[in-house]
């Protein structure tokens, strides 16, 4: 399953989440909703600082695979997969299980898919620089 | 006529108020851990404003 494909998918199954983005380990765009790379580049870059916040949090030495911020005016969820991690705002009151739940999905489709990914990120190296 | 701003001022203070409490009682963060466990911080806790501007920034990207 292509990128675009994978994130269409989740839109339309998950119809709360607004939009998404799925990023590397650093912050860089792999693939988005998004048409603007800016806004994709920005949500990949704060979804890399949300786990490395919630990371140097003194709760033992487990590790973050999943956030949530929940607030009246919407949700963030990220969550990471290896080195890989995909980022979604969706609409308040969300049903934060199932959303996450999505979302791990279409991440697990997208790494069954690698070269995908990497071709896709040979195509927008524009938003590298998050 | 002077006490019309002040009875509306008392009138509005307890809505405020309410409003505020809901708004502040719908913010959460939930950190899900690699074992399988999670845990919900709420207003106060250590991190917590600072997840919760990071939330902020992503809602108006």
């Amino acid at each position: 399953m292509d990128p675009a494909s994978a994130l269409a998918d989740l839109t339309e199954i998950s119809s709360q989440v607004r939009s998404v983005v799925v990023f590397e380990d650093g912050g860089s765009v792999l693939a988005s909703t998004w048409g603007d790379g800016d806004s994709a580049a920005r949500l990949a870059r704060i979804g890399h600082d949300l786990l490395s916040a919630a990371a140097v949090m003194p709760l033992g030495s487990r590790r973050v695979t999943q956030v949530e911020v929940a607030m009246a005016i919407g949700s963030v969820f990220v969550v990471r997969d290896g080195d890989r991690g995909i980022a979604a705002t969706a609409a308040a009151g969300s049903l934060s299980g199932l959303v996450l739940y999505d979302l791990r999905s279409c991440l697990g489709a997208l790494a069954k898919d690698p070269e995908l990914l990497a071709d896709t990120q040979s195509e927008q190296p524009s938003t590298a620089d998050a | 006529m002077r006490k019309a701003p002040a009875f509306l001022l008392l009138g509005l203070a307890p809505v405020l108020y309410l409003l505020r409490r809901r708004v502040a009682a719908s913010e959460r963060v939930s950190l899900h851990y690699d074992d399988g466990s999670a845990v919900t911080l709420e207003r106060g806790a250590p991190g917590f404003d600072r997840l919760l501007a990071l939330g902020r920034d992503a809602l108006s990207a």
